[in-house]
Protein backbone atom coordinates (compact mmCIF):
# COMPACT_ATOMS: atom_id res chain seq x y z
CA UNK A 1 0.00 0.00 0.00
CA UNK A 2 2.53 2.24 0.93
CA UNK A 3 5.13 1.07 -1.68
CA UNK A 4 2.09 1.58 -4.10
CA UNK A 5 1.76 5.24 -2.87
CA UNK A 6 5.32 6.17 -3.33
CA UNK A 7 5.94 4.82 -6.54
CA UNK A 8 3.12 6.24 -7.93
CA UNK A 9 3.78 9.82 -6.45
CA UNK A 10 7.22 9.02 -7.98
CA UNK A 11 5.87 8.61 -11.29
CA UNK A 12 3.66 11.44 -11.18
CA UNK A 13 6.61 13.39 -10.42
CA UNK A 14 8.66 12.51 -13.05
CA UNK A 15 6.05 13.00 -15.92
CA UNK A 16 5.04 16.05 -14.48
CA UNK A 17 8.25 17.65 -15.03
CA UNK A 18 9.66 15.68 -18.02
CA UNK A 19 11.39 18.11 -19.93
CA UNK A 20 13.50 18.73 -16.76
CA UNK A 21 13.94 14.77 -15.91
CA UNK A 22 15.12 14.69 -19.61
CA UNK A 23 17.89 17.12 -19.10
CA UNK A 24 19.10 15.96 -15.82
CA UNK A 25 19.16 12.67 -17.87
CA UNK A 26 20.78 14.05 -20.41
CA UNK A 27 23.41 15.60 -18.33
CA UNK A 28 23.84 12.89 -16.34
CA UNK A 29 24.40 10.80 -19.37
CA UNK A 30 27.31 12.80 -20.54
CA UNK A 31 29.14 13.34 -17.23
CA UNK A 32 29.50 9.85 -16.22
CA UNK A 33 30.40 9.30 -20.06
CA UNK A 34 33.30 11.71 -19.14
CA UNK A 35 33.79 9.67 -15.91
CA UNK A 36 33.86 6.67 -17.67
CA UNK A 37 35.98 7.65 -20.13
CA UNK A 38 38.70 8.90 -18.00
CA UNK A 39 38.58 5.74 -15.62
CA UNK A 40 39.15 3.62 -19.26
CA UNK A 41 42.12 5.81 -20.50
CA UNK A 42 43.72 4.92 -17.13
CA UNK A 43 43.16 1.53 -17.90
CA UNK A 44 44.58 1.38 -21.10
CA UNK A 45 47.75 3.26 -19.38
CA UNK A 46 48.06 0.81 -16.92
CA UNK A 47 47.67 -1.99 -19.82
CA UNK A 48 50.33 -0.48 -22.03
CA UNK A 49 52.83 0.21 -19.16
CA UNK A 50 52.51 -3.42 -17.69
CA UNK A 51 53.08 -4.98 -21.45
CA UNK A 52 55.41 -2.74 -22.68
CA UNK A 53 57.63 -2.01 -19.74
CA UNK A 54 58.78 -5.34 -19.26
CA UNK A 55 59.66 -5.41 -23.32
CA UNK A 56 61.41 -2.64 -22.95
CA UNK A 57 64.58 -2.33 -24.09
CA UNK A 58 67.38 -0.14 -24.25
CA UNK A 59 69.22 -0.13 -27.42
CA UNK A 60 72.65 0.57 -27.93
CA UNK A 61 72.79 2.17 -32.01
CA UNK A 62 76.25 1.46 -33.35
CA UNK A 63 77.41 4.08 -36.02
CA UNK A 64 77.12 2.84 -40.01
CA UNK A 65 78.77 4.62 -42.87
CA UNK A 66 75.67 6.96 -43.18
CA UNK A 67 74.97 8.51 -39.87
CA UNK A 68 76.28 11.34 -38.27
CA UNK A 69 75.54 11.58 -34.64
CA UNK A 70 77.74 11.12 -31.85
CA UNK A 71 81.13 10.63 -32.89
CA UNK A 72 80.17 8.92 -36.16
CA UNK A 73 81.53 10.89 -38.58
CA UNK A 74 80.24 8.52 -41.35
CA UNK A 75 82.23 5.69 -40.84
CA UNK A 76 80.49 2.42 -39.70
CA UNK A 77 81.55 1.04 -36.13
CA UNK A 78 84.64 -0.89 -36.07
CA UNK A 79 85.08 -4.26 -34.91
CA UNK A 80 87.67 -3.25 -32.07
CA UNK A 81 85.15 -0.55 -31.18
CA UNK A 82 82.34 -3.23 -31.05
CA UNK A 83 84.36 -5.51 -28.26
CA UNK A 84 85.44 -2.45 -26.75
CA UNK A 85 81.06 -2.22 -25.51
CA UNK A 86 80.81 -5.77 -25.46
CA UNK A 87 83.82 -5.32 -22.78
CA UNK A 88 81.84 -2.95 -21.10
CA UNK A 89 78.26 -4.57 -20.87
CA UNK A 90 80.64 -7.60 -19.26
CA UNK A 91 82.25 -5.49 -16.91
CA UNK A 92 81.69 -5.93 -13.41
CA UNK A 93 80.16 -2.24 -13.21
CA UNK A 94 77.58 -2.68 -15.46
CA UNK A 95 76.63 -6.30 -15.17
CA UNK A 96 74.43 -7.01 -12.32
CA UNK A 97 72.07 -4.27 -13.48
CA UNK A 98 71.87 -6.38 -16.96
CA UNK A 99 69.42 -9.10 -17.16
CA UNK A 100 70.83 -9.92 -20.79
CA UNK A 101 71.76 -8.36 -24.05
CA UNK A 102 71.96 -9.52 -27.38
CA UNK A 103 73.55 -8.42 -30.43
CA UNK A 104 71.67 -7.73 -33.83
CA UNK A 105 73.81 -7.20 -36.91
CA UNK A 106 72.66 -5.57 -40.07
CA UNK A 107 70.91 -8.60 -42.08
CA UNK A 108 68.79 -9.35 -38.86
CA UNK A 109 68.20 -5.75 -38.15
CA UNK A 110 67.02 -5.74 -41.92
CA UNK A 111 64.87 -8.85 -41.64
CA UNK A 112 63.42 -7.72 -38.35
CA UNK A 113 62.40 -4.20 -40.76
CA UNK A 114 60.68 -6.08 -43.34
CA UNK A 115 59.01 -8.58 -41.08
CA UNK A 116 57.63 -5.18 -39.13
CA UNK A 117 56.95 -3.02 -41.87
CA UNK A 118 55.94 -5.97 -44.54
CA UNK A 119 52.86 -4.05 -46.13
CA UNK A 120 54.63 -0.70 -45.97
CA UNK A 121 56.59 0.93 -49.33
CA UNK A 122 59.48 1.99 -47.21
CA UNK A 123 60.41 -1.88 -47.53
CA UNK A 124 61.60 -0.93 -51.01
CA UNK A 125 64.38 2.20 -49.46
CA UNK A 126 65.71 0.46 -46.87
CA UNK A 127 68.66 -1.22 -47.30
CA UNK A 128 70.79 -3.69 -44.75
CA UNK A 129 73.47 -1.22 -44.99
CA UNK A 130 71.19 2.00 -43.90
CA UNK A 131 70.32 0.01 -40.82
CA UNK A 132 72.33 0.37 -37.26
CA UNK A 133 74.29 -2.68 -35.60
CA UNK A 134 72.67 -2.76 -32.49
CA UNK A 135 73.12 -4.09 -28.84
CA UNK A 136 69.91 -4.85 -27.38
CA UNK A 137 69.67 -4.83 -23.57
CA UNK A 138 67.25 -5.88 -20.77
CA UNK A 139 67.87 -4.50 -17.84
CA UNK A 140 66.66 -5.92 -14.13
CA UNK A 141 65.46 -3.12 -13.67
CA UNK A 142 63.86 -0.78 -16.49
CA UNK A 143 63.97 2.06 -14.36
CA UNK A 144 68.11 2.26 -14.47
CA UNK A 145 68.35 2.86 -18.27
CA UNK A 146 70.22 6.23 -16.97
CA UNK A 147 73.40 3.57 -16.02
CA UNK A 148 73.89 2.75 -19.43
CA UNK A 149 73.14 5.65 -21.07
CA UNK A 150 76.14 6.91 -19.20
CA UNK A 151 78.46 4.31 -18.97
CA UNK A 152 77.91 3.81 -23.19
CA UNK A 153 77.14 6.93 -24.78
CA UNK A 154 79.69 9.39 -26.17
CA UNK A 155 81.81 6.07 -26.55
CA UNK A 156 83.60 5.88 -30.22
CA UNK A 157 81.71 3.57 -32.66
CA UNK A 158 78.01 4.46 -30.48
CA UNK A 159 75.55 6.59 -32.53
CA UNK A 160 72.80 6.86 -29.22
CA UNK A 161 71.72 5.08 -26.49
CA UNK A 162 68.02 5.19 -26.76
CA UNK A 163 65.41 3.70 -24.08
CA UNK A 164 62.76 2.79 -25.74
CA UNK A 165 60.23 3.74 -22.66
CA UNK A 166 61.11 7.14 -23.46
CA UNK A 167 58.92 6.64 -26.78
CA UNK A 168 56.33 5.21 -24.20
CA UNK A 169 56.31 8.19 -22.19
CA UNK A 170 55.88 10.15 -24.84
CA UNK A 171 52.24 8.21 -25.25
CA UNK A 172 51.52 8.11 -21.85
CA UNK A 173 52.02 11.73 -21.78
CA UNK A 174 49.40 12.42 -24.21
CA UNK A 175 47.02 9.96 -22.83
CA UNK A 176 47.26 11.01 -18.99
CA UNK A 177 46.45 14.63 -20.37
CA UNK A 178 43.03 13.28 -22.29
CA UNK A 179 42.23 11.55 -19.38
CA UNK A 180 42.72 14.67 -16.48
CA UNK A 181 40.78 16.97 -19.65
CA UNK A 182 38.05 14.04 -19.35
CA UNK A 183 37.93 13.92 -15.00
CA UNK A 184 37.68 18.26 -15.50
CA UNK A 185 35.02 17.70 -17.72
CA UNK A 186 33.03 15.51 -16.05
CA UNK A 187 33.79 16.89 -12.57
CA UNK A 188 32.09 20.85 -14.22
CA UNK A 189 29.46 18.35 -15.81
CA UNK A 190 28.46 16.91 -12.65
CA UNK A 191 28.08 20.05 -10.49
CA UNK A 192 26.07 21.02 -13.41
CA UNK A 193 24.00 17.48 -12.66
CA UNK A 194 23.61 18.30 -9.42
CA UNK A 195 22.52 21.79 -9.30
CA UNK A 196 19.91 20.66 -12.13
CA UNK A 197 18.57 17.58 -10.06
CA UNK A 198 18.33 20.28 -7.31
CA UNK A 199 16.20 22.66 -9.31
CA UNK A 200 13.90 19.42 -10.64
CA UNK A 201 13.22 18.10 -7.22
CA UNK A 202 12.85 22.35 -6.42
CA UNK A 203 10.22 22.21 -9.21
CA UNK A 204 8.68 19.09 -8.44
CA UNK A 205 8.13 19.92 -4.68
CA UNK A 206 6.42 23.48 -5.58
CA UNK A 207 4.15 21.76 -8.17
CA UNK A 208 2.83 19.50 -5.16
CA UNK A 209 3.32 22.22 -2.60
CA UNK A 210 -0.79 21.42 -1.94
CA UNK A 211 -0.03 17.92 -1.41
CA UNK A 212 2.93 18.34 0.89
CA UNK A 213 1.15 21.17 3.25
CA UNK A 214 -1.61 18.31 3.57
CA UNK A 215 1.60 15.75 4.69
CA UNK A 216 3.33 18.10 6.68
CA UNK A 217 0.21 18.64 8.86
CA UNK A 218 -1.66 15.50 8.90
CA UNK A 219 1.61 14.04 10.32
CA UNK A 220 3.20 12.00 7.46
CA UNK A 221 6.51 11.25 8.50
CA UNK A 222 9.72 13.33 7.20
CA UNK A 223 11.20 10.44 5.56
CA UNK A 224 7.84 8.98 4.05
CA UNK A 225 7.82 12.70 2.57
CA UNK A 226 10.88 13.05 1.17
CA UNK A 227 11.59 9.73 0.00
CA UNK A 228 9.49 10.17 -3.39
CA UNK A 229 11.60 12.96 -4.62
CA UNK A 230 14.36 11.30 -3.41
CA UNK A 231 13.34 8.48 -5.69
CA UNK A 232 12.77 10.57 -8.72
CA UNK A 233 16.37 12.34 -8.46
CA UNK A 234 17.36 8.66 -8.48
CA UNK A 235 15.20 7.34 -11.03
CA UNK A 236 16.51 10.30 -13.21
CA UNK A 237 20.67 9.58 -12.78
CA UNK A 238 20.25 6.01 -12.94
CA UNK A 239 18.91 6.61 -16.54
CA UNK A 240 21.89 8.70 -17.61
CA UNK A 241 24.30 6.00 -16.02
CA UNK A 242 22.70 3.61 -18.13
CA UNK A 243 22.59 5.25 -21.30
CA UNK A 244 26.68 6.23 -20.27
CA UNK A 245 27.60 2.71 -19.49
CA UNK A 246 25.84 1.98 -22.57
CA UNK A 247 27.90 4.34 -24.56
CA UNK A 248 31.27 3.47 -22.97
CA UNK A 249 30.38 -0.37 -24.16
CA UNK A 250 29.63 0.87 -26.94
CA UNK A 251 32.92 2.86 -27.75
CA UNK A 252 35.11 0.03 -26.50
CA UNK A 253 33.20 -2.55 -28.70
CA UNK A 254 33.06 -0.64 -31.75
CA UNK A 255 35.91 2.28 -31.78
CA UNK A 256 38.90 0.82 -29.66
CA UNK A 257 38.18 -3.10 -30.46
CA UNK A 258 36.29 -2.79 -33.76
CA UNK A 259 38.80 -0.35 -35.08
CA UNK A 260 42.30 0.69 -33.47
CA UNK A 261 42.76 -3.04 -32.47
CA UNK A 262 42.73 -3.91 -36.06
CA UNK A 263 44.70 -0.80 -36.97
CA UNK A 264 47.52 -0.86 -34.27
CA UNK A 265 47.90 -4.95 -34.27
CA UNK A 266 51.18 -4.32 -32.12
CA UNK A 267 49.62 -2.82 -28.92
CA UNK A 268 47.30 -4.13 -26.03
CA UNK A 269 44.24 -2.96 -25.74
CA UNK A 270 41.03 -2.43 -23.22
CA UNK A 271 38.65 -5.33 -23.99
CA UNK A 272 34.40 -4.74 -23.32
CA UNK A 273 34.85 -6.60 -19.88
CA UNK A 274 36.96 -3.23 -18.35
CA UNK A 275 33.90 -1.07 -19.73
CA UNK A 276 31.64 -3.43 -18.10
CA UNK A 277 33.65 -2.88 -14.46
CA UNK A 278 33.63 0.84 -14.75
CA UNK A 279 29.31 0.11 -14.60
CA UNK A 280 28.88 0.06 -10.99
CA UNK A 281 30.88 2.93 -10.59
CA UNK A 282 28.86 5.06 -12.99
CA UNK A 283 25.76 3.86 -11.39
CA UNK A 284 26.83 4.64 -7.81
CA UNK A 285 27.96 7.79 -8.72
CA UNK A 286 25.05 9.35 -11.02
CA UNK A 287 22.59 7.75 -8.11
CA UNK A 288 24.85 8.77 -5.38
CA UNK A 289 25.01 12.15 -6.58
CA UNK A 290 21.18 12.27 -6.93
CA UNK A 291 20.70 10.71 -3.39
CA UNK A 292 22.50 14.52 -2.12
CA UNK A 293 21.14 16.80 -4.46
CA UNK A 294 17.88 16.03 -4.21
CA UNK A 295 17.89 15.05 -0.65
CA UNK A 296 19.15 18.84 0.21
CA UNK A 297 16.98 20.72 -2.15
CA UNK A 298 13.58 18.80 -0.62
CA UNK A 299 15.04 19.50 3.17
CA UNK A 300 15.56 22.73 1.82
CA UNK A 301 11.87 23.30 0.93
CA UNK A 302 10.23 21.36 3.03
CA UNK A 303 12.33 23.65 5.73
CA UNK A 304 11.78 26.93 3.89
CA UNK B 1 -5.35 18.80 27.35
CA UNK B 2 -3.62 22.06 26.03
CA UNK B 3 -1.80 24.05 28.49
CA UNK B 4 -0.23 27.43 28.03
CA UNK B 5 1.91 28.84 30.78
CA UNK B 6 3.20 32.73 30.33
CA UNK B 7 3.67 32.06 26.54
CA UNK B 8 5.20 34.82 24.22
CA UNK B 9 5.91 34.43 20.97
CA UNK B 10 8.18 37.42 18.92
CA UNK B 11 8.59 37.15 15.12
CA UNK B 12 11.73 38.68 13.52
CA UNK B 13 11.86 41.87 12.83
CA UNK B 14 8.47 42.69 14.19
CA UNK B 15 8.07 45.57 17.15
CA UNK B 16 5.17 43.86 19.43
CA UNK B 17 5.14 40.40 20.52
CA UNK B 18 2.24 38.35 18.74
CA UNK B 19 1.20 36.61 21.63
CA UNK B 20 2.44 38.04 25.14
CA UNK B 21 2.20 36.37 28.44
CA UNK B 22 -0.54 34.14 27.59
CA UNK B 23 -1.88 31.65 30.53
CA UNK B 24 -4.87 29.34 29.01
CA UNK B 25 -5.54 26.20 30.03
CA UNK B 26 -8.23 24.09 27.68
CA UNK B 27 -9.63 20.82 29.49
CA UNK B 28 -10.22 17.87 27.17
CA UNK B 29 -13.58 17.85 25.63
CA UNK B 30 -14.19 21.38 25.51
CA UNK B 31 -15.00 23.66 22.56
CA UNK B 32 -13.42 27.24 22.76
CA UNK B 33 -14.09 29.89 20.52
CA UNK B 34 -11.17 32.36 19.99
CA UNK B 35 -12.33 35.56 18.99
CA UNK B 36 -9.91 38.46 18.18
CA UNK B 37 -9.44 41.24 15.41
CA UNK B 38 -7.43 40.13 12.37
CA UNK B 39 -3.59 40.68 13.59
CA UNK B 40 -4.20 40.21 17.46
CA UNK B 41 -2.61 36.54 17.60
CA UNK B 42 -5.53 34.07 17.15
CA UNK B 43 -3.45 32.31 14.27
CA UNK B 44 -0.23 32.16 16.48
CA UNK B 45 -2.11 30.70 19.25
CA UNK B 46 -2.86 28.08 16.56
CA UNK B 47 0.11 27.41 15.35
CA UNK B 48 1.98 27.22 18.68
CA UNK B 49 -0.49 24.39 19.58
CA UNK B 50 0.64 22.64 16.22
CA UNK B 51 4.16 23.20 16.87
CA UNK B 52 4.32 25.45 13.79
CA UNK B 53 6.14 28.06 15.72
CA UNK B 54 8.35 28.04 18.58
CA UNK B 55 7.30 30.19 21.49
CA UNK B 56 9.99 32.84 22.41
CA UNK B 57 8.96 32.25 26.02
CA UNK B 58 6.81 30.27 28.38
CA UNK B 59 5.84 27.07 28.36
CA UNK B 60 3.37 25.01 26.43
CA UNK B 61 1.79 21.56 26.98
CA UNK B 62 -0.31 19.29 24.59
CA UNK B 63 -1.91 16.17 25.43
CA UNK B 64 0.72 15.78 28.46
CA UNK B 65 3.57 16.75 26.15
CA UNK B 66 5.78 19.33 26.48
CA UNK B 67 6.13 20.86 22.97
CA UNK B 68 9.52 22.01 24.10
CA UNK B 69 10.96 18.48 24.51
CA UNK B 70 9.38 16.77 21.12
CA UNK B 71 12.26 16.57 18.47
CA UNK B 72 11.78 17.74 15.24
CA UNK B 73 11.21 13.94 13.89
CA UNK B 74 8.99 13.17 16.66
CA UNK B 75 6.75 16.49 15.53
CA UNK B 76 4.61 14.21 12.52
CA UNK B 77 4.12 11.52 15.06
CA UNK B 78 2.66 14.36 17.79
CA UNK B 79 0.50 15.64 14.74
CA UNK B 80 -1.42 13.24 14.14
CA UNK B 81 -3.42 13.51 16.83
CA UNK B 82 -4.28 17.08 15.59
CA UNK B 83 -6.94 18.12 12.88
CA UNK B 84 -6.49 21.35 11.40
CA UNK B 85 -9.63 23.23 9.54
CA UNK B 86 -8.65 26.08 7.17
CA UNK B 87 -10.90 29.00 6.24
CA UNK B 88 -9.57 28.08 2.56
CA UNK B 89 -10.72 24.28 2.75
CA UNK B 90 -7.60 23.66 1.15
CA UNK B 91 -8.43 20.34 -0.65
CA UNK B 92 -6.77 18.59 -3.70
CA UNK B 93 -8.68 19.45 -6.32
CA UNK B 94 -7.42 16.40 -8.57
CA UNK B 95 -8.72 14.20 -6.08
CA UNK B 96 -12.14 12.65 -5.36
CA UNK B 97 -13.98 13.22 -1.86
CA UNK B 98 -13.12 9.83 -1.17
CA UNK B 99 -9.97 10.14 -2.05
CA UNK B 100 -9.27 13.21 0.05
CA UNK B 101 -10.11 11.92 3.19
CA UNK B 102 -8.12 9.30 2.30
CA UNK B 103 -5.01 10.90 1.73
CA UNK B 104 -4.16 11.84 5.35
CA UNK B 105 -4.62 8.23 6.35
CA UNK B 106 -2.83 7.08 3.01
CA UNK B 107 0.67 9.25 3.90
CA UNK B 108 0.44 8.04 7.63
CA UNK B 109 0.09 4.57 6.52
CA UNK B 110 -2.74 3.34 7.42
CA UNK B 111 -4.18 -0.21 5.72
CA UNK B 112 -6.48 0.01 2.83
CA UNK B 113 -8.63 -1.79 5.16
CA UNK B 114 -8.89 0.78 7.71
CA UNK B 115 -9.20 3.37 5.10
CA UNK B 116 -12.25 1.52 3.59
CA UNK B 117 -14.00 1.60 6.70
CA UNK B 118 -12.85 5.23 8.43
CA UNK B 119 -13.12 6.58 5.28
CA UNK B 120 -16.67 6.35 4.83
CA UNK B 121 -17.95 6.46 8.34
CA UNK B 122 -16.76 9.95 8.55
CA UNK B 123 -17.86 10.70 5.15
CA UNK B 124 -21.58 10.17 6.68
CA UNK B 125 -21.22 12.07 10.09
CA UNK B 126 -20.35 14.91 8.05
CA UNK B 127 -23.56 14.42 5.33
CA UNK B 128 -21.40 13.48 2.64
CA UNK B 129 -21.80 10.02 2.30
CA UNK B 130 -23.47 10.52 -1.18
CA UNK B 131 -20.88 12.77 -2.68
CA UNK B 132 -17.95 10.22 -2.23
CA UNK B 133 -16.96 10.33 -5.27
CA UNK B 134 -17.38 13.83 -6.51
CA UNK B 135 -14.38 16.41 -6.68
CA UNK B 136 -13.75 19.24 -4.86
CA UNK B 137 -14.73 21.65 -7.77
CA UNK B 138 -18.73 19.99 -7.97
CA UNK B 139 -19.32 20.81 -4.79
CA UNK B 140 -20.69 24.03 -2.63
CA UNK B 141 -18.31 26.00 -0.39
CA UNK B 142 -20.44 24.11 2.29
CA UNK B 143 -19.83 20.79 1.32
CA UNK B 144 -15.93 21.43 0.83
CA UNK B 145 -15.58 22.92 3.93
CA UNK B 146 -17.42 19.51 5.25
CA UNK B 147 -14.96 17.53 3.01
CA UNK B 148 -12.10 19.25 4.98
CA UNK B 149 -13.21 18.75 8.76
CA UNK B 150 -14.10 15.01 7.40
CA UNK B 151 -10.03 14.95 6.33
CA UNK B 152 -8.76 16.34 9.52
CA UNK B 153 -11.53 14.10 11.69
CA UNK B 154 -11.20 10.77 9.88
CA UNK B 155 -8.43 9.90 12.19
CA UNK B 156 -9.90 10.57 15.40
CA UNK B 157 -7.64 13.33 16.62
CA UNK B 158 -7.83 14.51 20.06
CA UNK B 159 -8.04 17.86 19.16
CA UNK B 160 -9.36 19.56 16.48
CA UNK B 161 -8.21 23.41 15.55
CA UNK B 162 -10.67 25.21 12.98
CA UNK B 163 -9.20 28.85 11.45
CA UNK B 164 -12.31 30.51 10.88
CA UNK B 165 -13.70 27.68 9.26
CA UNK B 166 -16.70 29.77 8.23
CA UNK B 167 -14.90 32.87 7.25
CA UNK B 168 -16.14 31.82 3.15
CA UNK B 169 -19.54 30.83 4.06
CA UNK B 170 -22.79 32.03 3.95
CA UNK B 171 -24.83 32.11 7.71
CA UNK B 172 -26.84 29.02 6.56
CA UNK B 173 -23.92 27.42 5.12
CA UNK B 174 -22.25 28.16 8.54
CA UNK B 175 -25.12 27.22 10.60
CA UNK B 176 -24.63 23.52 8.85
CA UNK B 177 -20.73 23.02 9.05
CA UNK B 178 -21.05 24.32 13.55
CA UNK B 179 -23.22 21.27 13.60
CA UNK B 180 -20.59 19.52 12.39
CA UNK B 181 -18.06 20.72 14.53
CA UNK B 182 -20.55 20.18 17.49
CA UNK B 183 -21.03 16.68 16.36
CA UNK B 184 -17.22 15.82 16.08
CA UNK B 185 -17.07 17.46 19.52
CA UNK B 186 -20.00 16.07 21.28
CA UNK B 187 -17.86 12.61 20.25
CA UNK B 188 -14.93 13.61 22.53
CA UNK B 189 -12.51 16.11 20.56
CA UNK B 190 -11.58 18.78 21.59
CA UNK B 191 -12.24 21.96 19.39
CA UNK B 192 -10.36 25.33 18.82
CA UNK B 193 -12.06 27.80 16.68
CA UNK B 194 -10.75 30.86 15.74
CA UNK B 195 -13.77 33.05 14.03
CA UNK B 196 -14.98 36.43 13.19
CA UNK B 197 -18.43 35.03 13.53
CA UNK B 198 -20.38 36.99 15.88
CA UNK B 199 -23.57 35.65 15.32
CA UNK B 200 -21.92 32.05 15.85
CA UNK B 201 -20.27 32.75 19.24
CA UNK B 202 -23.71 34.09 20.26
CA UNK B 203 -25.45 31.70 19.52
CA UNK B 204 -23.35 28.41 20.80
CA UNK B 205 -22.78 29.85 24.43
CA UNK B 206 -19.50 28.18 24.84
CA UNK B 207 -16.31 28.95 26.52
CA UNK B 208 -15.03 32.01 24.84
CA UNK B 209 -11.49 33.53 24.91
CA UNK B 210 -10.81 36.62 23.26
CA UNK B 211 -7.20 38.08 22.34
CA UNK B 212 -6.25 41.44 21.30
CA UNK B 213 -2.56 42.91 20.99
CA UNK B 214 -1.65 39.57 21.72
CA UNK B 215 -3.30 39.20 25.54
CA UNK B 216 -5.88 36.91 26.37
CA UNK B 217 -8.58 39.88 27.65
CA UNK B 218 -11.29 37.64 28.30
CA UNK B 219 -11.85 34.24 28.83
CA UNK B 220 -16.00 33.56 29.75
CA UNK B 221 -17.39 29.70 29.92
CA UNK B 222 -20.50 30.29 28.05
CA UNK B 223 -19.69 33.97 26.26
CA UNK B 224 -20.67 35.81 23.40
CA UNK B 225 -18.90 37.66 20.93
CA UNK B 226 -18.01 40.86 21.49
CA UNK B 227 -14.97 43.09 20.68
CA UNK B 228 -13.23 44.59 23.33
CA UNK B 229 -13.30 47.98 23.22
CA UNK B 230 -11.19 49.11 26.11
CA UNK B 231 -7.87 49.80 26.34
CA UNK B 232 -4.91 47.29 27.28
CA UNK B 233 -3.72 49.60 29.61
CA UNK B 234 -6.96 48.79 31.66
CA UNK B 235 -6.53 45.33 30.79
CA UNK B 236 -3.08 44.29 32.37
CA UNK B 237 -4.80 42.05 35.00
CA UNK B 238 -7.28 40.41 32.34
CA UNK B 239 -8.49 37.98 32.21
CA UNK B 240 -11.69 40.25 32.87
CA UNK B 241 -14.65 38.62 31.97
CA UNK B 242 -17.60 41.08 30.67
CA UNK B 243 -21.18 41.37 30.81
CA UNK B 244 -22.28 40.41 27.02
CA UNK B 245 -24.87 41.96 25.66
CA UNK B 246 -27.85 41.09 27.22
CA UNK B 247 -30.29 40.37 24.26
CA UNK B 248 -28.29 37.51 23.12
CA UNK B 249 -28.64 36.15 26.24
CA UNK B 250 -31.87 36.36 26.80
CA UNK B 251 -32.67 33.19 24.64
CA UNK B 252 -29.85 31.61 23.93
CA UNK B 253 -30.67 29.09 20.73
CA UNK B 254 -30.72 25.29 21.30
CA UNK B 255 -28.19 23.91 18.68
CA UNK B 256 -29.10 20.27 17.94
CA UNK B 257 -26.43 18.55 17.95
CA UNK B 258 -27.39 14.50 18.49
CA UNK B 259 -29.64 12.81 16.85
CA UNK B 260 -29.35 14.26 13.17
CA UNK B 261 -27.93 12.63 10.56
CA UNK B 262 -27.80 14.41 7.59
CA UNK B 263 -26.99 18.38 8.79
CA UNK B 264 -28.45 19.60 5.30
CA UNK B 265 -31.63 18.62 6.11
CA UNK B 266 -31.63 20.73 9.35
CA UNK B 267 -33.29 24.47 9.41
CA UNK B 268 -30.91 26.65 10.19
CA UNK B 269 -30.80 27.32 13.57
CA UNK B 270 -29.76 30.67 13.88
CA UNK B 271 -32.04 33.35 12.77
CA UNK B 272 -29.58 35.25 11.01
CA UNK B 273 -31.38 37.45 9.19
CA UNK B 274 -32.55 39.26 12.30
CA UNK B 275 -29.28 40.05 13.09
CA UNK B 276 -28.12 43.27 11.91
Amino acid sequence: MRLGFVLREVFAGLSRNLSMVVSIVLVTFISLTFVGTAILLQAQINQMKSYWFDRAQVAVYMCTDFSTLGDCDQQAASADQKVVIEQRLQSTTLAPYIDRYYFEDRDQAFANFQEQFADSAVVDLVSPELLPETFWINLVDPQQSELIFEALSGLPGVESVVDQRSYLDQIFAVLNAGSLTAVSVAALMLVAAALLIATTIRLSAFSRRRELAIMRLVGASNRFIQTPFVLEGIVAAALGAGLASLALWGIVRVFVQGYLADALPATVFIQTSDALATMPLLFATGIGLAVIASYISITRYLRA
Amino acid sequence: MILFEDVSKMYRGAPKPALNNVSINIAAGEFVFLVGASGSGKSSFLRLILKEERPSAGEIHVLGQDLRRIPSRKVPLFRRSLGVVFQDFRLLPQKTVFDNVAYTLRVIGKSAGFIHEAVPDILQTVGLAQKAKNYPHELSGGEQQRVAIARAAVNKPAIMLADEPTGNLDPATSAGIMNVLSRINASGTTVIMATHDSGIVDQMQRRVIEIAGGRVVRDEHEGGYQTSAIPLGELDTAPIPIITDSDALAEPAQLPVKGISDPDTVASPFPWELRA
